[in-house]
């Protein structure tokens, strides 16, 4: 069977060769990219901006973009036929591809993001080594804590006034820096596909700036539910700490609880002004290929208006849209209306790549015919894994898993770094 | 807040964020794909159909999959053969059963999921034939976006792909507008027809050429005015496949109608 010929449906007039081959996990690929990307953003916002209400996030979603980053390449890997030559990219890039760009920009912004961590988290990192040194029995797992905070310090040990005054200068060039190089690397996947002129879907130049603003939604969003999660655990926890050790210090569920609120309204504020701007952009384009109707318009009016009104309009526009955005707008936003506000968000920006590029395959380059992709639920072969449901959870649940681990060692709740 | 002159600052340090990864824009440069093909070369190979003389028997289709190694049961082929019919109230039915591997011997048109569609006879205001194959583009969209140069254009015009360095990312697929690409079934890379350049760079006719009973296909050298398929070409009214997507394609069509797509 050739590749694609499992999960494509067939429509009227379609080219032999035609099945779709861009699947779910190109879908996950500008996804997980983005959520990196609006993730960065949101943490520089006050690195660079100095917007000292989202101080408590801010650190929260720098870690989460590195949990986020190499998964931002999974998806490619898996959905490349030979997943071993992956590699040719960096040996041979040729760079009349968009596609060529990604392993220098992708280089570049990890670079960024771990040597802004690391200048977040020196003083934190160098105290816990100056602890676990001057205590005396050690036990294995704080021998193994000291090797990595050491390791981690890069013998940078200097925590006068004048040292943390300049890892503070640092983290706001490399935020600084950080937030171009984070867009590019998102706004280049958007170029990938706009520069298709192939495809009279994805042919527009404002496809990047498209990814960039649904991107800093998506990574906002994500940043703010997962958030809004870990500090209901916190309390969780607190409050059992509270009843089994009742004679300690522990914090109150109201302590936690306001700082809650004020950092998930000022966060919220800017999903909603990022929010406006993707969806301004996309209705501006829909827009603009329905009043100047080139000949392509005909199968694409098919595509949007007939086969995917539901995904588009629906699912993206109005549940991954406009219902956020009114439960973001109306008065006396509650932690629990923005937790439901993220998800959907969450939802139609998946969506909105989703139609991006499926939709983009919808349609027979004949212009006389369709394809649908039946997304395999089931995995009956290593294809059908990487290329379906199950493959695309599996990318989704990585960063978390990723997040979990990294806060073991740098945690992002109760430290005090350098700012 | 900030104020102008923190702000002043900061905007330097991102436009300066900004110039490092836009180094990389500088190579998007198609003078370098340009520079690549002005070569002194004496061969530019191209490719004519007269879609008049086309029967719709599907030999060079067949031909073509032995000749290639293209699993032949696979719905995957580098070259196809389309049919038109043209009904009465103006409506365009196309079809391309297995790429015509097997000829057209049904009068029913595959609507691929709706079925077949029967067309009574006396509907049909014309019918014809259109085989198809890589254009060997002057201007190959699918060079441009291969990401590690395995799609790539020799000195006399043809687009040849290494097996060996592609790593299976289908940009090259979306790239084409004639959708002529696919993933070999076996191979798992990229794969398309060369004007079976292991044959023409012998000397020899491509296969489907060779396998064509009426004559419906013809390869030649485009740089050589005696050539007989540049002659036809020279001197008659030849058109190409979707000519405003500037690729430039360099199969050349005999008696092309408006509906072909
Ligand atoms: S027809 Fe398609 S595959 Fe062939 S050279 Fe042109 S763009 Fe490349
Ligand atoms: S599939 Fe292979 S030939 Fe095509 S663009 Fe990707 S690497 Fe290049």
């Amino acid at each position: 069977m050739g590749h694609g010929e499992v999960w494509t449906l067939k429509e009227f007039f379609v080219y032999p060769n035609e099945y779709i081959y861009w699947s779910i996990q190109i879908v996950m690929y500008p996804f997980m990219t983005g959520l990196v990307a609006g993730a960065f953003v949101l943490s520089s916002l006050y690195h660079v901006f100095g917007l000292k209400q989202l101080k408590d996030i801010a650190r929260f979603s720098l870690v989460f973009s590195l949990a986020l980053l190499p998964v931002a390449m999974m998806p490619l890997m898996l959905h490349l036929q030979q997943p071993l030559r992956g590699i040719n990219v960096m040996m041979t890039p040729h760079f009349t591809s968009a596609i060529a760009a990604f392993g220098i920009v992708f280089t570049t912004y990890g670079l960024i993001v771990a040597s802004e961590i690391w200048f977040v988290y020196r003083r934190f990192i160098v105290e816990s080594v100056l602890e676990l040194r001057a205590k005396g029995e050690k036990t294995s797992a704080e021998w193994l804590k000291l090797t990595i905070y050491s390791v981690l310090s890069m013998g940078a040990m200097d925590l006068s006034p004048e040292a943390l005054n300049k890892d503070e200068r640092a983290v706001t060039i490399l935020a600084g820096v950080g937030i171009p190089v984070a867009c590019f690397l998102h706004g280049y996947a958007g170029f990938i596909f706009g520069s298709v002129k192939a495809n009279a879907l994805w042919m527009t130049p404002l496809m990047p700036v498209i990814f960039i603003c649904s991107a800093v939604v998506s990574g906002i969003a994500l940043c703010l539910l997962t958030y809004i999660l870990t500090m209901e655990i916190r309390k969780l926890i607190a409050a059992y700490n509270r009843k089994t050790y009742p004679k300690e210090q522990h914090p109150s569920p109201e302590e936690l609880g306001s700082v809650e609120l004020h950092v998930v309204k000022t966060t919220a504020k800017y999903l909603v002004m990022f929010l406006v701007l993707a969806i301004t952009l996309e209705l501006l384009d829909l827009i603009f290929r329905g009043y100047t109707a080139v000949r392509s318009w005909d199968i694409l009016r098919r595509v949007i208006y007939e086969k995917d009104f539901v995904k588009i309009f629906v699912l993206q526009y109005g549940m991954g849209n406009l219902i956020p955005f009114l439960l973001f707008l109306v008065p006396g936003l509650t932690v629990r209306r923005a937790a439901v506000g993220c998800a959907l968000c969450l939802v139609g920006i998946f969506m909105m790549r989703w139609n991006v590029v499926i939709g983009g395959q919808a349609f027979s380059g004949s212009f006389a015919g369709f394809m649908e992709y039946k997304l395999p639920l089931w995995p009956d072969d290593l294809e059908t894994f990487k290329e379906g449901l199950m493959g695309a959870l599996m990318v989704a649940a990585t960063p978390f898993v990723l997040f979990y681990t990294i806060t073991r060692i740098l945690p992002v709740f109760g430290v005090k770094d350098s700012h | 807040m900030i104020n102008r002159r923190q702000f002043c600052k900061r905007a330097i340090i991102a436009v300066g964020g900004l110039m490092l990864p836009l180094a990389a824009l500088e190579i998007f440069d198609p003078r370098t794909l340009q520079a690549e093909k002005e070569t002194g070369n004496k061969t530019r190979w191209g490719f004519l159909v007269d879609t008049r003389k086309c029967v719709g028997c599907g030999f060079c289709v067949k031909a073509c999959k032995i000749e290639n190694e293209v699993p032949y049961d696979a719905n995957v082929t580098r070259t196809w053969v389309e049919r038109y019919v043209v009904t009465r109230d103006g409506k365009t039915y196309i079809d391309s059963p297995k790429g015509a591997r097997d000829g057209f011997t049904s009068p029913k048109i595959d609507q691929n999921h709706h079925g077949m569609h029967e067309i009574p006879p006396q509907e049909v205001t014309k019918a014809f034939f259109v085989p198809k194959l890589c254009n060997q583009c002057e201007n190959p969209p699918c060079v441009q976006v291969c990401p590690v140069g395995a799609t790539y254009q020799t000195e006399d015009g043809v687009v040849l792909i290494d097996r060996t360095w592609c790593i299976g990312c289908g940009y090259c697929i979306m790239g084409c507008p004639y959708s002529v690409r696919f993933f070999h079934p076996v191979h798992h890379v990229a794969e398309k027809c060369n004007f079976c350049y292991h044959r023409i760079s012998q000397g020899m006719k491509t296969a489907c050429v060779d396998a064509c009973p009426f004559g419906a296909r013809s390869v030649g050298n485009l740089k050589d005015p005696d050539d007989p398929v540049t002659r036809i070409i020279m001197t008659e009214r030849v058109s190409v496949l979707k000519e405003e997507y500037g690729t430039k394609p360099q199969v050349f069509y005999l008696g092309l109608s408006k509906e072909v797509k």
